[in-house]
């Protein structure tokens, strides 16, 4: 398969990847990099150990105004936004009426207008969504804005010194800070485990925002490989491969962003297959793996019972730099998702012992304030 | 004359009497990125030219290493099973696959020399 780069998107840092090195691909329509010079293991220990920045001005990010957002975005998703401050942020998706998962994504209590920010795949239909639901004129989505990241145990100490404002910020909240003379919207979140910030910039200023924080000393430049296998042993999901619209809320281990009052009052598409599958149980559950040996076992490979039978499949599946060996997610048949439980994964046909656990594989250290 | 030849999937293979050394070329590492396990076959194992030899797996994906020529695997690189980044840092010494004793060793000289494999390259660039 050949992809001509002239239909793919290029996002306002196309150029400082150049200059980086980066080795860019197709990533959901975007020409980004999926790895610089150093390589997806050092970014991604760099990450664990110091800080990276990453580009995500792949993902959509989606103004909602007009009255009360909170309210008419809670028609669409199972979080509680009524009930977030200003400032907040939560981690909620779009669900349909199989309470299966449209997209995964952040809303942002912004005072006045709420930000909604969406994934690369999905975007066209999350916006046609947004829109047939709340009409269009509420609906204002901003494909020119840069979003960076900077994640890593340093990220905090680094920002800090451009705003010192950032460093006393709780974990999912937000303010607008000037960095290196440049208005940032800045979020303390990420996808990594650890923590970090992420930016939106307006693009003609966001390649000058990167340079900066790319000169401070602890920060190297990481990329969407190391993003990929530092959110797998974090134990976050992918859109896409760990969720999808045939994979409800319940089955996805995701209810813990279903708030009491959601659960008491519903008001979104599937909500009675949610209050269904939490009072009864799902057949099905995503579990976390650990595949014996050093092989990775990779999406697609299929689950089995240790009588053969097949009761599952790895949704996401790589090496772990920092485990230093396999981890994998799934969904297996409830019955074999308690922790602890034996099964196995068929690698290029040879079933290779496998233990459930839950995950994060790798201790996440959001900051706790 | 040198030793070396090597195929249009980029494995090399140097040979020593009848038994070819094989691994994978700079460019291939290159392209691969972080090799994190290599799976080798079990010594004895018959394969034919261009038969599965080997798996080697980046942190990205898993890719299939051809055998250059057919033969029996007579011994493999025990040393990427604990260290296969060796096939990164040293793709043509050290991060050596595996030794096949050749069928007809006479077609060794059918693959790629150094100069047409650097033309090849080129190509591709």
């Amino acid at each position: 398969m050949t992809v001509k780069t002239a239909d793919l998107l290029r996002t306002p840092l196309y150029d400082l990847h150049r200059k980086l090195n980066g080795k860019m691909v197709d990533f959901a329509g975007f020409e980004l990099p999926v790895q610089y010079e150093a390589g997806i293991l050092t970014e991604h220990r760099h990450t664990r150990s110091k800080a990276s920045l990453f580009d995500v001005s792949h993902l959509g990010q989606v103004v909602i105004g007009g009255d009360d957002p909170a309210r008419a975005l809670e028609r669409l998703v199972p979080g509680d936004l009524v009930n977030l401050g200003e400032g907040r942020m939560r981690y909620t998706m779009f669900t349909n009426d199989t309470a299966g998962i449209l997209d995964d994504l952040m809303i942002v209590n912004r005072g006045g207008d709420w930000l909604v920010i969406i994934n690369a795949g999905p975007r066209v239909a999350d916006l046609a969504h947004l829109r047939a639901h709340l009409g269009a004129d509420r609906v204002a989505y901003h494909p020119d804005r840069a979003l960076i990241a900077l994640q890593g145990p340093a990220a905090a100490t680094v920002l800090a010194r451009f705003a010192a404002d950032c460093a006393r910020m709780p974990y999912l909240s937000s303010a607008t800070l000037s960095i290196a003379g440049v208005e940032a919207f800045v979020m303390r979140s990420g996808y990594t485990g650890e923590d970090g910030f992420e930016i939106s910039l307006l693009p003609d200023r966001a390649e000058a925002v990167a340079e900066a924080l790319l000169a401070e000393p602890e920060v190297a430049p990481a990329g969407l490989g190391a993003r990929d296998s530092l959110r797998l042993e974090a134990g976050l999901c992918l859109y896409g491969h760990d969720l999808d619209p045939a994979t409800t809320v319940v089955e996805a281990g995701l209810t813990w962003t279903v708030s009491k009052r959601r659960r008491a009052e519903g008001g979104y598409p599937g909500a009675e297959i949610v209050a269904r599958q939490l009072a009864e149980g799902p057949l099905r559950r995503r579990v976390g793996l650990l595949p014996e040996g050093r092989a990775p076992v990779r999406e697609g490979a299929e689950i089995l019972a240790p009588d053969g039978r097949k009761i599952g499949t790895i949704t996401s599946g790589g090496f772990g730099p920092t485990v230093e060996g396999p981890v994998a997610m799934g969904y297996v048949e409830t019955p074999f998702a308690a922790e602890g439980t034996e099964v196995q994964a068929l690698l290029r046909g040879r079933p290779v012992a496998a233990r459930i656990v839950k995950p994060p594989f790798v201790a996440t250290r959001y900051y706790k304030g | 004359m040198s030793g070396l030849r090597y195929t249009k999937d980029h494995e090399w293979a140097r040979l020593d009497g009848e038994v070819a050394t094989v691994g994978i070329t700079d460019y291939a590492q290159a392209q691969l990125g972080d090799i994190v396990f290599v799976e080798l076959p079990e010594p004895g194992k018959a394969m034919g030219q261009g038969e599965e030899a080997a798996v080697v797996e980046s942190v990205k994906a898993a890719s299939e290493v051809y055998a250059p020529l057919g033969g029996e695997v007579v011994e493999v690189n025990a040393s990427l099973q604990d260290e296969p980044a060796l096939v990164n840092a040293d793709p043509m010494g050290r991060g050596w696959f595996l030794k096949l004793k050749l069928s007809d060793p006479a077609a060794f000289d059918s693959l790629m020399d150094e100069a047409s494999y650097q033309a090849y390259l080129k190509e591709l660039a």
